[in-house]
């Protein structure tokens, strides 16, 4: 298990030494010196920035086509069921190369310039499936007769759903849009396919990677985007904690 | 009297009349999303790797072609580039097993309540950390100067070390620059998603079997081998699906750690980068296809997908 622990120790360690050339361990020195270069670095916010905004609008997108989705698999039975359950699926089963691949093409066929808006397409397109996982459990566990105890009481389609149903997924809503948020923030295959020349963190990071020189910059960013993808990962966790499990299924490709 | 009725009451009314219609407005955007984006691009996607290059513009042929296919297979370097990140994939997927299961093992039977929790969560929370950093971790701590090499020197087993890196195909001038460290780095990241399969597989074994079988007068070799293992094997499976087609379809771990011998998934992205090569860049694409759907007709024999 040490195996599967360490190395996320040792980048922690390593974002503090003071050998800015190799990987020497045990690091010669220690410093917060790293810290203060990494917050100089306009690229690194632009990186971030960026980041942020594609994670925060492919989550609304997957948050809201995903609890549509969810809601009419779970209330309806009709044709074709099971293969919209496994389309949901397919973007995170098949490796992430073929979604980029597969986006990359169309784009080009549609004279589309990847940008902004083609990341964000393509980091929605594997979301969806973690929002409606969260929010379809959820409804299973909620039952329907509330539903139809609200509208007996008189209430239309849309209060039912502002004052029962919202509150009652609230919290596997935020827990799946904060799963979206870490999933989208910390892609890069799909990523490196539809953007052009614009620059996510993890895709900064990795053209990072191979400078030889100040590399412990790249130690204290990993330390930022680890921080980034972590925290609403258990936050989304501890949300959904004594309900149902978590179904992240799948993360990273 | 019905036209009376404010527009929002008529829409919620339409809605309990003819539930059909409601399921239409749910459905239609997310299906069109799913069905005409991503449906659509895999599509368009096939198409492409039917189509040619233009040798003199440069550009994209949109007329059938097998040009694409011919390139790829008659290449020799090609075909290495498929055989390796298969054998990689299979390699890597067999690593995972043999370390996974054991841990799998302890957390399914020797491990309850809060220490269960535990175990869990140790499992669960390298598979929360970021990708990325811990692919560059691993690359960090196998290079020649870093924490592996210093552990082995400072137990006095730099000799070892070297033999290993000295072995021919998996060895190298570092870890980090060998195929063995690029394993290493592979089963790292993927090794989560072989052991929680294995442990719901092994979660569901009733007890009551394994006593039956040492009530019977079995060792308890005989009990794992004759009662546990078959009930294990769709979790095995299961958690195989994720790490060979993960490993199948990476290009930053190849690029990050290990030799410089080409996988698939960095042709891809040669090909529709530098190389400008669109419709190559779908042929190699369409290869893991293949190789996954027959790994999954493989798989589904062992039942794997009971224990999805």
């Amino acid at each position: 298990m040490a195996f599967l622990h360490l190395p996320i120790l040792i980048i922690v360690l390593y974002a503090f030494t003071t050998e800015d050339r190799t990987y020497q361990f045990p690091p010669p020195g220690l410093t917060v010196a790293w810290f203060a270069k990494a917050f100089a670095r306009s690229d690194m916010w632009a990186a971030l920035s960026l980041s942020l905004q594609v994670a925060a609008v492919a989550t609304l997108i997957a948050l809201v086509l995903g609890t549509m989705v969810a809601a009419a698999m779970y209330r309806f039975q009709f044709l074709g069921k099971d293969l919209i359950a496994a389309l949901l699926i397919l973007p995170i089963a098949l490796p992430g190369i073929l979604t980029g691949i597969a986006l990359l093409t169309t784009f080009k066929r549609l004279a589309i310039e990847p940008g902004f808006w083609t990341i964000v397409v393509g980091h929605a397109t594997f979301c969806i499936v973690t929002v409606y996982n969260n929010v379809v459990a959820r409804f299973r566990r909620t039952g329907y007769s509330q539903v139809e105890a609200s509208m007996d009481l008189g209430a239309d389609y849309f209060k039912t759903w502002r004052f029962v149903v919202l509150p009652s997924i609230a919290t596997a809503l935020l827990a799946g849009g904060m799963l979206s948020f870490a999933l989208s923030f910390d892609e890069v295959i799909v990523t490196t396919f539809t953007a052009a020349d614009q620059k996510t963190l993890p895709i900064w990071f990795l053209s990072e990677l191979f400078r030889p020189r100040e590399r412990p910059i790249t130690n204290v960013v990993a330390l930022f985007v680890m921080l980034i993808t972590f925290l609403p990962i258990v936050l989304a966790q501890w949300l959904t904690r004594d309900t149902d499990d978590l179904h992240g299924g799948g993360k990273t490709t | 009297m019905v036209a009376t009725k404010p527009l929002r009451r008529r829409i919620s009314d339409l809605f309990y009349l003819r539930p059909s219609f409601l399921l239409l407005l749910l459905l239609t955007p997310p299906l069109l999303w799913m069905g005409i984006i991503y449906l659509g691009s895999l599509f368009n996607l096939l198409l492409y790797s039917f189509y040619s290059l233009n040798d003199f513009t440069g550009q994209v042929e949109y007329r059938f072609s097998l040009t694409a296919f011919k390139q790829l297979f008659s290449s020799p370097a090609n075909i290495d580039v498929v055989l390796r990140t298969t054998l990689m994939a299979l390699a890597v997927t067999l690593l995972c097993a043999l370390i996974g299961f054991p841990i799998a093992y302890y957390i399914a039977f020797y491990t309850r309540g809060a220490s269960r929790t535990f175990w869990y969560l140790m499992v669960l929370l390298p598979l929360w950390s970021s990708y990325l950093v811990k692919v560059y971790a691993g690359r960090l701590i196998l290079a020649q100067e870093g924490v592996v090499s210093w552990l082995f020197n400072l137990l006095g087993l730099g000799g070892l070390l070297e033999a290993i890196l000295n072995i021919p195909v998996i060895g190298g001038s570092s870890l980090s620059s060998s195929y063995l460290g690029m394993a290493t780095v592979f089963v790292y990241v993927w090794l989560p998603y072989m052991i929680l399969p294995v442990i719901a597989s092994l979660e569901r074994v009733p007890r009551s079997l394994i006593q039956a079988s040492a009530d019977l007068g079995a060792k308890p070799r005989q009990t794992f081998w004759k009662v546990i293992w078959p009930l294990a094997i769709p979790g095995v499976a299961a958690g195989s699906i994720f790490t060979f087609s993960l490993t199948l379809g990476d290009y930053i771990i190849p690029q990050v750690v290990g030799q410089p011998g080409f996988f698939i998934g960095q042709m891809v992205y040669i090909q529709q980068g530098t190389a400008g090569n669109l419709p190559l860049a779908a042929a190699f694409s369409v290869v893991p296809i293949g190789i996954i759907a027959l790994y999954l007709i493989f798989m589904r024999r062992l039942g794997a997908f009971d224990a999805l």
